[in-house]
């Protein structure tokens, strides 16, 4: 790899370092079996995975947050920050102008004092070194529409659902629109709940039964016969995800919401709470572009603040840096122990191309 | 130089794809003993006929090794990232019909769409701890396919052969294979989701863009379009 991008990794790496994270590493081969699926689809499709007669499923790591958590979890004390500085590798399957190996430096934080506090430092790191390129900053909040989901007013099956796909936004909306009654249940399936006799005859084969098939018709009966989704529940969920501009108008909006959508009421607080804490990192807000559907492209661990810096005259490039908040993966990667945590990186070969190109 | 042409080197397919250039003007045969894969080609001068395992066309096609190939829709969609950048379809043949289809087991009569499949995969992943395995040999063409529609919770498992037998022998809950009639698929106790079809493929005559020419290999395949497209047009 080029020397200059492993220069320039380096300095990041150091001024992550003498902000207090410690540096660290981790194996490049990662087990794909258990991991794999804690990222985004898009990662899964990805990532090179690779069979090994001992050690079963390995994959080259995609990206450092997940070994990081697991490292920390296993054995680190808290609260912890830390630095590395490696390769990962993605498979570029149609746009062959991408790099399937490329640098990340990254700064991660694992601590239970001060939420705001801890998205602000990340951000402002991270953003500090790449002043100069006049990126433009879009924040989100997965938070907001995971509470929204969980404070709909409809049965636990259809809320996990609707959870299982916030990461898919085109299924998302077919989902709501069908349990809101717009769009009518395939014939088919009204013919198979009207049957008395639904499980048919054909020889049972493969690991799912037919005691499988007939929970899932037990469950599709009771799906039928739950009440459909309001109207002004459905219209408020389209309102959240349309909040879109400068961060202090998108916290307005969103707090004149939560009067209806007391669900959200939590996250709207953590999201002034962050914005003050970044005015105290001398962050105006109103510089930073809020979008409620952001990051429901990218990592599924992200369930909190996410954030990318983006070259504003390069719609083309990948986000130059890129992170947000992950508190629930260490509850998956902990055992039972848990721990708030946030994280982001920077690509450094991006950085210098965006510098070559002034 | 010469404009190379890549036909499959054995069977049905490479009968029929004879047969379609006869209808065309051109004569293509295999040239020496029946084990030899080489070809001669009557009809166009400046052309060279270059006999090829069916699944290796695209590739020679994408490394610009041969300038015209016969293969399927399904293979070239399959092993050619970003295809329309490298390869140009000029005719569809009208033989070697196969679709890539998803099937479940036929008793499953609570999956009928991918919506339901998708319903499913997620209670068998908390029931079993693992993902619900899809055994197929497109990898490329069922992932694009499943994550446009927003499936989730599947894992691909690879199955070079007998993929029909995968549900049965539990080395698979669901299939994405290529089928003609049915029948196999069928005779398996499985059966295709109404909204499983994932590209409907046949044999098709492609031209590489890779592939460099020189003023007579241009010349040629000038002439070659007008022989193997009029014909296209005409039968509209």
């Amino acid at each position: 790899m080029d020397r200059a991008i492993r220069t320039r990794a380096a300095a990041f790496q150091a001024h992550f370092a003498s902000h207090g994270a410690v540096p660290v590493e981790t194996p490049i081969l990662q087990p794909a079996e258990v991991l794999l699926d804690l990222y985004g689809e898009d990662i899964r499709a990805r990532a090179y995975v690779t069979q090994d007669p001992l050690r079963g499923e390995q994959m080259l790591r995609p990206d450092f947050t997940v070994p990081v958590v697991q490292m920390h979890m296993a054995h680190g004390a808290d609260p912890a920050r830390y630095t590395y500085a490696g390769e990962v590798f993605r498979r570029q399957e149609t746009d062959t102008g991408r790099a399937s190996e490329y640098m990340q430096v990254g700064y991660e934080v694992f601590d239970r004092s001060d939420a705001a506090a801890a998205d602000a430092e990340v951000f402002t790191l991270i953003a500090a070194p790449l002043v100069h390129l006049g990126l433009r900053a879009v924040t989100g909040d997965m938070g907001l529409l995971i509470a929204a989901v969980a404070g709909l007013d409809t049965t636990p099956a259809r809320k996990a659902a609707l959870r299982r796909h916030i990461w898919r936004p085109a299924r998302f909306r077919a989902l709501l629109d069908r349990y809101a009654g717009r769009t009518p249940p395939p014939a088919t399936r009204a013919a198979l709940l009207a049957n008395a006799q639904p499980l048919g005859c054909a020889p049972e084969i493969g690991l799912r039964g037919r005691d499988d098939v007939a929970a899932r018709i037990d469950s599709l009966r009771a799906d039928a016969a739950a009440p459909p989704l309001a109207a002004a529940d459905i219209d408020r969920l389209t309102d959240l995800l349309a909040i879109a501009g400068p961060m202090p108008q998108a916290l307005a909006t969103l707090e004149l919401l939560s009067r209806d959508l007391p669900a959200i009421r939590r996250a709207t607080e953590a999201m002034r709470l962050r914005m003050a804490a970044l005015a105290a990192r001398g962050i105006d807000p109103a510089t930073l572009h809020f979008d409620a559907t952001h990051g429901r492209g990218s990592m599924e661990y992200y369930d909190g603040f996410v954030f990318s810096l983006i070259a504003p005259d390069q719609p083309a490039l990948p986000p130059v840096a890129s992170g947000g908040r992950y508190d629930a993966l260490t509850r998956v990667l902990g055992a039972g122990a848990a721990i708030p945590a946030v994280g982001g990186v920077i690509r450094p070969e991006l950085v210098l191309m965006l510098e070559a190109a002034r | 130089m010469t404009l190379k042409l890549g036909v499959p080197s054995k069977g049905r397919l490479m009968e029929q794809t004879f047969d379609w250039f006869a209808a065309r003007g051109l004569t293509l045969s295999r040239t020496g003993s029946d084990r030899e894969y080489a070809g001669a080609i009557a009809g166009l001068a400046g052309m060279e006929l270059v006999l090829l395992s069916a699944g290796e066309i695209p590739r020679d096609l994408a490394a610009g090794r041969i300038h015209l190939g016969v293969t399927g829709t399904d293979l070239v969609r399959e092993k050619l990232p970003d295809w329309a950048s490298v390869v140009t379809p000029l005719a569809e043949m009208g033989f070697g019909h196969a679709d890539l289809v998803i099937a479940v087991p036929s008793f499953w009569t609570d999956v009928d769409t991918l919506d339901d499949l998708d319903a499913v995969a997620a209670a068998f992943r908390a029931r079993h701890g693992f993902r619900l395995r899809i055994a197929t040999k497109y990898h490329r063409l069922v992932r694009d396919f499943l994550r446009g529609h927003g499936v989730a919770d599947y894992q691909l498992i690879d199955s070079q052969g007998a993929t029909e037998g995968t549900v049965k022998n539990e080395t698979a809950e669901a299939i994405a294979d290529i089928t003609s009639s049915g029948d196999t698929l069928r005779a398996n106790h499985l059966k295709v989701l109404a909204d499983g079809l994932v590209l409907p493929s046949q044999a098709t005559l492609f031209a590489s863009r890779t592939a460099a020419l020189d003023a007579d290999d241009a010349a040629t395949l000038v002439r070659f379009r007008a022989l193997v497209q009029n014909d296209v047009a005409s039968a509209r």
